[in-house]
């Protein structure tokens, strides 16, 4: 089976996020960007279906800043292939515009099943994996824990609805997936074989064809949350947030007697 | 222009989703701005009978066949694109939940309709559609225009007041014929109930909940002794539950539990939208985070920004000694 992750760099959530003089958008130049978390569940996920009945594996992601080290380290958990789409992205690409251009580059990679992580942090526009899907004109499912193979040419996947409730789904490859978590926390690669890889092994390189789909809705303000509700602060050392803490507790009952 | 708007009604096992009245709430308000039409958008096999619970919608679209009688995706996206190519609205409102990311996307690609994701709220003015849109895990805000006759707009759950959406009534029904369902790629197998955990933490009066903050497995310790302490039992986010380090049952959010305690104590948990949907109603929200911007904060009635292992500690010490 081939199987093609799609991964993509966003925003590290951990840091502060500065938005630019206009309102409009990130500050770019002052992001510090990791790869998407959920993305790296997609990979796990595909990684486990190789470890279990042999696949091979094709990392494709569209060059949006420092992301060499991050397909390395793919290559470096097993992946077979990575690949990099080239192109102008640093100012941002939309979701409808980053499915337009890996539909076409996918053209060219051979996929049965694509595996995207369900959602990004900056995914305003849709989810990756299903707008992917609608211009490859495959099959989607999206939120997915579990994927096995059912015979040479489907999948039988789970899909996760609200209350802890799965869906069981069988489903015609080629199809694309988005990957809400793999059955187990995705590995580690060790830096000292990153580092090997980068040494050794080469990232194929796709120049990104021309596409005109755009998000469709233009953002006129980017800003934080209005702080309406926002939590009284408890200040001080430690032991004396705790002692106010603990008297909050006791006040309203909450604490056994 | 139309001014109407359609509502993609989420129900499972034949109930109705709260996200669904939410929805008709907002939709009420953006079809009275615009002039235009409410409607109901039904999916299912057998589905009629629940447009009597559907009285805020001055209409319920029906669209009823066998092949729909289990949620599948592609089956669902093809029978609401046929439903909103029949009705047309200037906007679709659909919820930002499991089976929504399916459906707005897909409904976006296939429709060619601009698609608005985690929407916080949606406003019609003038004419003019907007989107407000809760991004980079809840610490942003984009507000967008949204310019042409149609969009999809996926509604974050918790954006309006179901009460206001929840009324019963005799709808205009309307049927839409379902489009062709003979050649498709996935079949439903079965749905798969929650196995029961050790603690159903959806009775529990006090949740002492973990995010990625507790760094590693070992140091869960330290939460368990305070809930311990507490008289509770331990929550967690979504993280948690991937790395493997809490069963499944214990996971609070938007695919797992939805809980009410009298203490919700979120310890190193950031509070994506995903998160906060399953808590939000607990009685008393304390979080405690080292990020002074963590999303958290703004549903959290106290706050206390620091490391948890340098508070956790000296409450449960606290706690144990006072006792």
């Amino acid at each position: 089976m081939d199987i093609v992750v799609t991964v993509k760099m966003v925003p590290d959530l951990v840091e502060e996020l500065e938005v630019n003089a206009e309102g409009t958008d990130l500050d770019r130049s002052a992001v510090r960007l990791r790869l998407n978390e959920f993305d790296e569940h997609a990979l796990e996920q595909a990684l486990v279906l190789k470890d279990r009945y042999g696949a091979r594996v094709t990392v494709v992601a569209l060059d949006s800043g420092d992301v060499d080290e991050p397909l390395f380290t793919c290559l470096a958990k097993g992946a077979d292939r990575a690949v990099k789409v080239t192109g102008d992205f640093q100012d941002g690409l939309s979701t409808h515009g980053a499915a337009a251009v890996l539909a076409q580059v996918l053209g060219g990679i051979p996929h049965d099943l694509v595996l995207a992580g369900v959602q990004a942090p900056d995914d305003r526009d849709g989810q990756l994996g299903v707008l992917l899907a609608a211009a490859l004109r495959l099959p989607h499912v999206s939120v997915v824990t579990a994927v096995e193979p059912a015979g040479d040419r489907a999948v039988t996947v789970r899909q996760e609805y609200a209350g802890g409730v799965v869906g069981e789904l069988e489903v015609d490859l080629p199809a694309v997936l988005g990957v809400q978590a793999a059955p187990q926390a995705p590995r580690y690669a060790p830096v000292s074989k990153v580092r090997q890889l980068m040494k050794t092994a080469t990232l194929e390189t796709v120049a990104a064809p021309a596409v005109e789909a755009g998000a469709g809705s233009t953002v006129t303000r980017l800003a934080r949350p209005e702080a309406t509700g926002r939590a009284e602060i408890l200040e001080g050392a430690p032991d004396e947030v705790a002692d106010r803490l603990y008297t909050i507790l006791a006040d309203r009952g909450l604490l056994k007697q | 222009m139309s001014s109407d708007v359609a509502v993609i009604i989420e129900h499972l096992e034949g109930v109705l989703a709260e996200v669904s009245f939410e929805m008709l709430a907002k939709g009420r308000e953006l079809a009275a701005a615009g002039g235009g039409q409410l409607w109901g958008v039904l999916i299912g096999h057998g589905v009629t009978r629940l447009a009597g619970e559907l009285g805020a919608a001055d209409g319920v679209a029906v669209v009823e066949d066998e092949r729909l009688a289990h949620y599948t995706p592609e089956a669902y996206e093809r029978a609401a694109a046929a439903a909103l190519q029949a009705l047309g609205p200037r906007v679709a409102l659909v919820a930002s939940s499991s089976m929504g990311l399916d459906l707005a996307a897909g409904l976006s690609g296939t429709l060619g309709w601009p698609l608005c994701g985690y929407c916080k709220d949606v406003a019609l003015t003038g004419g003019t559609l907007s989107a407000v849109s809760q991004i980079y895990g809840g610490k942003l805000m984009a507000t967008a225009e949204v310019p042409g006759e149609h969009a999809v707009c996926a509604m974050l759950p918790g954006a309006a007041a179901a009460a206001a959406g929840r009324r019963r009534g005799t709808a205009t029904l309307r049927e839409i014929p379902a489009p062709a369902l003979d050649s498709l790629r996935m079949r439903f197998k079965r749905l798969i109930q929650p196995e029961a955990g050790d603690v159903d933490i959806t009775r529990e009066s006090i949740l002492v909940s973990v995010g990625r903050g507790i760094g590693s497995q070992d140091n869960l310790a330290v939460v368990e002794e305070l809930a311990q302490a507490l008289g509770g039992a331990v929550s967690s986010s979504r993280p948690i539950v991937d790395q493997g380090w809490l069963p499944k049952s214990r996971q609070v959010g938007k695919s797992g539990l939805s809980v009410k305690p009298k203490l919700y104590l979120a310890v190193g948990i950031s509070g994506a939208p995903e998160h906060i949907e399953g808590m939000r109603g607990a009685e008393l929200i304390v979080a405690i985070n080292t990020d002074p911007s963590a999303p958290i904060f703004d549903v959290a009635h106290y706050g206390i920004v620091s490391d948890l292992f340098d508070v956790l500690p000296a409450l449960t010490e606290k706690v144990k000694t006072s006792a």
